[in-house]
C-alpha cells in the first residue's frame, strides 16, 4: 500500500466532509446502536440491517469530531454487501491496526488511513465508535441466528 | 506581589514547566482541570513520607504528637484562607465531589421531606446537580434549575423569581465561579435570598478558591466545599467548610476509626468525637493535608488579588488579539467574565472546528487546553453547540503562553487537525 499523507489526510477530509451513508432509516429491519462518548461529546447512532448472514446496509446520525465521523463514514461502506465472517476479518484487522499491531491491509481498503491513529492512543476511541456499535450489532445477530451465520459463511 | 514582574522567579517555583509536550517547551492552560505544583507542595509531600511518617491521633510518641500538630496547623491555615470563624468548621475531605456529596446525603437526611426542593442552575457543574438528585430520589426531593441570562450568568433577580416559582426551595446550591463561561455568582447577595427564605445555601468553590480572596463569612454561605488541586495542592484532598452550628447538628455518612469516642454493641451506645472529627473517619491523606496548607501558605505569599488581577489582564490580551486577528475565526462565549477562564470554538471558513479535533491540534503544539463540555453537561443546550475548547490561564502563565495560543489558533484548519496522524 502506498503511504502518502496527504492522500489519506484528503480521504479523511472527504468522509468528514461529505459522510457517506449520514441519514437514518425507519425501516424496522435495522438495527441500531447509541453510542455516547463518556469522555468527549461525540454522540452517534448507528443502524445496520443485517439479512441472511449478510450485511445489507450500514448507516449513522449524529455529531462527533473528524476521526469519529470519518472512520463511521468508511465502516458504512466498507462494510456495506459482506457476509458476516467477512466483516469481522475486516474489524478484526482495523483493531489490530488501531492498537499498532500487525495487520492486513488489503482488507481494509480506505480504512487504512487511520493507521496513524496508534499514535495518539487518546483519540482511539474516536477512531472506534461507530465500529464499536458494529460489533456489538453482529455478536447479538449471531447470538440469534447461529445456523444462518455459518451457512453464508459456507 | 506584582506577579508580571515577578513572573521568571514565579516559573521557577514550578519544576514541570521545565518539560516539554509534543517537542515544545509546556505551554498549560487547564490549570482550571487541576493546577501545577510548586516546589514547596512537592517538599512537604516529601517532608511527610521522609520525615513525619506516623499516623494522625493515634500515637503517644514523639513522631505521632508532631504529625498531629502539623495536621491542626494545616486546619488553622486554611481556616484563615477562607476566613471561617473557627477551626472546627473545617472538614478535611477526598475534595470538592466527596464534599458535596456529603453534604447532599447529610442534609436530605437531617433536614429535609417529601415535598420540599432544591434549586440550581443549568450551567452548574454535576457535583452540584447529581448528588442532591441521586440524595433525594427516594424522598422525592426535586432539584429544580433557575433561568440564567443571556450571557449565561446567576442573577440575584432570578433567583428571587426561582423562590416564587419554587417556594419549598430549602437548599440552594451554586458555584461561586462556573467552570465553563468563568462568571461569579453574587454569592453574598443570593445568601441573603436565601436565608430570608429559610433555605441554606451550599457554594462549590472549587473554581474560585485558587483565583480570587475568599471570605465565607462575609459571603454569609452556609456551606463551602473545595478541591486542593486546583490550588496547587496535592490530588485527594478537599475541604467541607459548614457554619458551626449548622455542621455540628449533621450526622456523618461514615463510621469507622478516628470519628468516634466510644462504642459497645448496640447501635445507641456510639459517641461520636466532636465536629469536625466526627466526620474525618479513618486515615486522612496527611500528606494531602500539610501539601494544601503549604499551597495556601505559597498562594498568600503572592496574593490572591494579584494572582485574579494578573489572570485578568492575560485574558484581556487574548481578547485584545483575538478581535484584532482572528475575527471570523474565533467564538468566544465569555469575553465578559474578570478571571483566566477563556471558553471559544474555531472555525474554518465558517465551518466549527470540532472541539476535540482543537485540542488535538493545540496539543502537538504543546499546548494543553480542555475539550467538551466540562462536566457541565446541560451547559451545551444553553450555548447551542455540542461543546467548546476552555483554555484556562494561572499565575504561572506568560503573555507568551497567550501569544502561542493565538498563533495556533490563527493557524488552525480542520485539515491541519488531522497533521497528527501523519
Amino acid at each position: 500500500m502506498p503511504i502518502d499523507p496527504s492522500y489519506y489526510r484528503e480521504i479523511i477530509m472527504d468522509n468528514y466532509s461529505y459522510p457517506r451513508h449520514k441519514h437514518l432509516s425507519d425501516d424496522k429491519d435495522y438495527d441500531h446502536r447509541h453510542m455516547a462518548s463518556d469522555s468527549c461529546i461525540d454522540d452517534i447512532t448507528v443502524q445496520a440491517k443485517i439479512k441472511d448472514g449478510k450485511i445489507q446496509d450500514v448507516r449513522f446520525d449524529g455529531q462527533a469530531c473528524t476521526i469519529s465521523t470519518a472512520s463511521t463514514s468508511i465502516l458504512t461502506h466498507l462494510l456495506e454487501g459482506k457476509t458476516i465472517e467477512e466483516a469481522e476479518n475486516i474489524m478484526n484487522n482495523y483493531n489490530k491496526m488501531i492498537h499498532g499491531q500487525p495487520y492486513d491491509a488489503d482488507v481494509l481498503e480506505d480504512a487504512v488511513v487511520f493507521e496513524g491513529v496508534a499514535k495518539q492512543p487518546n483519540r482511539i476511541g474516536c477512531a472506534t465508535i461507530g465500529w464499536r456499535a458494529m460489533e456489538e450489532m453482529i455478536d447479538e445477530y449471531e447470538k440469534a441466528h447461529p445456523s444462518t451465520t455459518k451457512e453464508a459463511a459456507q | 506581589m506584582n506577579i508580571k514582574e515577578h513572573i521568571d522567579e514565579i516559573r521557577a517555583d514550578f519544576p514541570i514547566l521545565k518539560r516539554e509536550m509534543s517537542g515544545y517547551p509546556l505551554d498549560y492552560l487547564d490549570s482550571c482541570a487541576t493546577a501545577l505544583k510548586p516546589q514547596c507542595v512537592i517538599d512537604e509531600v516529601v517532608r511527610y513520607y521522609t520525615y513525619l511518617g506516623a499516623n494522625a491521633q493515634r500515637g503517644d510518641y514523639e513522631m505521632a504528637a508532631q504529625v498531629d500538630h502539623a495536621l491542626e496547623e494545616a486546619r488553622k491555615t486554611v481556616m484563615k484562607f477562607i476566613n471561617a470563624s473557627r477551626k472546627e468548621e473545617i472538614v478535611f475531605t477526598s475534595g470538592a465531589t466527596e464534599g458535596l456529596n456529603l453534604l447532599a446525603l447529610m442534609v436530605t437526611n437531617e433536614y429535609l421531606k417529601e415535598g420540599d426542593a432544591i434549586l440550581t442552575a443549568e450551567t452548574e457543574h454535576a457535583s452540584s446537580i447529581l448528588p442532591w438528585q441521586q440524595a433525594g430520589y427516594t424522598k422525592k426531593i426535586p432539584v429544580n434549575f433557575i433561568e440564567v441570562d443571556d450571557q449565561g450568568r446567576i442573577t440575584v433577580d432570578h433567583v428571587k423569581e426561582a423562590f416564587e416559582k419554587f417556594p419549598n426551595t430549602k437548599v440552594v446550591v451554586f458555584a461561586q465561579v462556573s467552570n465553563v463561561l468563568g462568571f461569579n455568582a453574587p454569592i453574598k447577595e443570593i445568601a441573603k435570598v436565601a436565608h430570608d427564605h429559610g433555605a441554606i445555601l451550599v457554594v462549590d468553590g472549587a473554581q474560585s478558591v485558587a483565583h480570587q480572596l475568599i471570605d465565607v463569612q462575609d459571603m454569609d454561605c452556609d456551606f463551602f466545599c473545595f478541591s486542593g488541586h486546583k490550588l496547587c495542592a496535592p490530588t485527594g484532598v478537599g475541604v467541607m467548610y459548614g457554619k458551626y452550628e449548622l455542621l455540628d447538628k449533621l450526622h456523618p455518612v461514615f463510621y469507622g476509626g478516628e470519628s468516634n469516642a466510644r462504642f459497645s454493641r448496640t447501635c445507641e451506645s456510639l459517641v461520636l468525637r466532636r465536629t469536625p472529627f466526627k466526620f474525618e473517619s479513618g486515615t486522612q491523606p496527611i500528606e494531602g493535608i500539610l501539601g494544601l496548607a503549604t499551597a495556601m501558605r505559597y498562594l498568600q505569599k503572592l496574593g490572591l488579588a494579584d494572582i485574579h488581577a494578573y489572570e485578568w489582564e492575560l485574558k484581556k490580551y487574548f481578547l485584545h488579539r483575538a478581535e484584532t486577528e482572528l475575527k471570523d475565526k474565533i467564538k468566544i462565549y465569555n469575553p465578559l467574565s474578570e478571571g483566566g477562564i477563556i471558553t471559544f470554538n474555531v472555525y474554518d471558513k465558517g465551518q466549527l472546528i470540532f472541539p476535540q479535533d482543537m485540542a488535538s491540534f493545540l496539543s502537538s503544539k504543546g499546548i494543553a487546553v480542555r475539550s467538551g463540555q466540562h462536566c457541565a453537561k446541560l451547559m451545551g443546550e444553553i450555548l447551542g453547540v455540542p461543546g467548546t475548547v476552555r483554555a484556562s490561564i494561572y499565575f504561572y502563565n506568560t503573555y507568551e503562553d497567550v501569544d502561542r495560543l493565538v498563533d495556533a489558533i490563527k493557524e488552525a484548519t480542520i485539515e491541519k487537525c488531522l497533521d497528527i496522524f501523519f
